[in-house]
């Protein structure tokens, strides 16, 4: 899935075959908000290839390193937005409910 | 809005932004001619030379909310408070291209002597929502259609005809018969023997599901007959998501828009109230009672505003009313096509982002 010149470097380039810019944008969002990270980018080469390449250069981690840490808070983000939503519809359903009650 | 000067900013930073540069960075102003900053302040270090360090991921618990608006069985409007586009984007895509459904993918047809063509009479079956929970099947491998069994696999029968004398007839959805056992057709190729699917046992049993599959919607016209004319045919419905193809999307449509946030930067009173109360298409703007005789102008429902800048149209107007948008507030909506609930597709679909970042995950590991 991913490939690059050098191990443990500080600047790194990884191309994501089969993804687009759903999560390349995403994880490139949540790369940037991390201190480590000095740049992200990404860039989708070619509209007809299946390849995504995300760029990064860190300040002292490894770049993969850092790529991890922003994968992981993507997906701690959307358990967050999972948990959040499925409160509120529970919520919802539950005030419905009872306004429905209160007027039988 | 006050700009400061930087002559006038503090010596030693505050860990505060001017409000200016506050404002820009939070709302998108809708000019008369086109919106203004736009631009989203990507990297963590944009404002450290004022001395601020904001991180959206640190404080998302406390700050992300969710609040529901509409739920129906097909419907759900939600505010996603506190999140990036980036993120609000990547489940709208996901909603759109990556939610697998079910659809008719294979027809094989017995007799078609309808006025519209085989190929055309497949592609309006695609079309066609079914009722079916996508996952509770599998995807099916490309080797072969042999391997075609109940776990992967729908397969519905239309046997329609039109006696020689009769009036022409439409043939409808509700037509289309499930058949829980595969199908019934024999290849002539083999001798008959080989059939198109090798289900081992029904999907009416209760470990399929609690609910016969069917179609979402009895009466959508399939084709019409005249005298005489007959179909007869075999569908079979198989798992995909919309990328492949539009007619396995789940979502007839998902979009968002940002929250409209309206300013009034004067006080508006009495005639130009009334004027400004008239202008407006949508009913935002509503007029408050001061007392003797004097009236003002006030914004009482911003949220219908769809941003036609009616209202700062004319000369002067823009000074007056300031159209924002504000850049961290989502109202999101998702219209189901019937496979799933609307509130069930959005949490698969941020399901399937999580599972994106664990495969990237687990490939980095190595």
């Amino acid at each position: 899935m991913e490939e690059g010149l050098r191990e443990n470097s500080r600047s790194f380039t990884f191309s994501l075959v089969n993804e687009d810019h759903t999560l390349a944008n995403a994880v490139r969002f949540t790369l940037n908000q991390n201190p480590m990270v000095e740049l992200c980018a990404y860039s989708i080469p070619h509209p007809s290839d299946n390849i995504v390449n995300i760029a990064i250069q860190s300040t002292d981690k490894s770049a993969k390193a850092v790529f991890n840490d922003g994968l992981q808070d993507l997906r701690s983000m959307c358990q967050i937005v999972r948990d959040s939503f499925d409160k509120s519809v529970n919520d919802f359903r539950a005030e419905l409910q009872e306004s429905s009650e209160s007027k039988n | 809005m006050p700009r400061i000067s930087v002559l006038d900013m503090p010596d030693v930073p505050n860990g505060q932004l001017p409000p200016h540069i506050q404002l820009q960075k939070t709302r998108v102003f809708c000019e008369k001619n086109a919106p203004t900053h736009t631009d989203y302040v990507q990297h963590h270090g944009s404002y450290t030379s004022m001395d601020v360090h904001e991180s959206l991921i640190e404080n998302f618990h406390n700050n992300f909310k969710v609040n529901v608006i509409r739920l129906t069985s097909d419907v759900i409007e939600f505010d996603m408070i506190g999140i990036d586009a980036s993120l609000a984007n990547a489940f709208r895509r996901i909603l759109i291209s990556e939610l697998p459904t079910m659809a008719i993918e294979k027809v094989y047809f017995v007799n078609n002597t309808s006025v519209i063509p085989d190929e055309v009479l497949s592609h309006r079956l695609g079309l066609i929502p079914l009722d079916a929970d996508p996952r509770l099947f599998e995807y099916i491998s490309d080797e072969s259609s042999s391997s075609s069994n109940e776990r992967n696999t729908i397969v519905f029968k239309l046997n329609v005809f039109c006696k020689d004398n009769d009036k022409r007839i439409s043939v409808k959805s509700n037509q289309l018969k499930w058949l829980p056992k595969g199908s019934q057709l024999n290849s002539e190729t083999d001798g008959g023997g080989n059939e198109y699917t090798s289900f081992r046992c029904s999907q009416d049993s209760p470990e399929f599901s609690h609910k016969p599959i069917g179609l979402k919607h009895d009466d959508i016209i399939i084709a019409k007959l005249g005298p005489g004319q007959a179909i007869e045919l075999e569908a079979h419905a198989v798992k995909g998501i919309g990328k492949t193809h539009a007619k396995w999307s789940p979502v007839s449509t998902a979009w968002y828009r940002m929250l409209p946030e309206i300013v009034l930067m004067k006080e508006i009173e009495n005639e130009m109230a009334e004027k400004l109360v008239k202008k407006c298409p949508v009913n935002v703007f509503d007029i408050e009672d001061l007392g003797a005789g004097r009236k003002k102008a006030v914004v009482s429902n911003p949220r219908a505003c769809t941003l036609c800048r009616e209202c700062i149209r004319d000369e002067g107007w823009e000074e007056r009313v300031s159209l924002r948008r504000v850049k961290n507030h989502f109202i999101f909506t998702i219209e189901s096509t019937g496979s799933l609930p609307p509130e069930v597709l959005f949490t698969e679909a941020v399901k399937i982002l999580e599972e994106k970042c664990e495969a990237v995950i687990h490939e980095l590991s190595f």
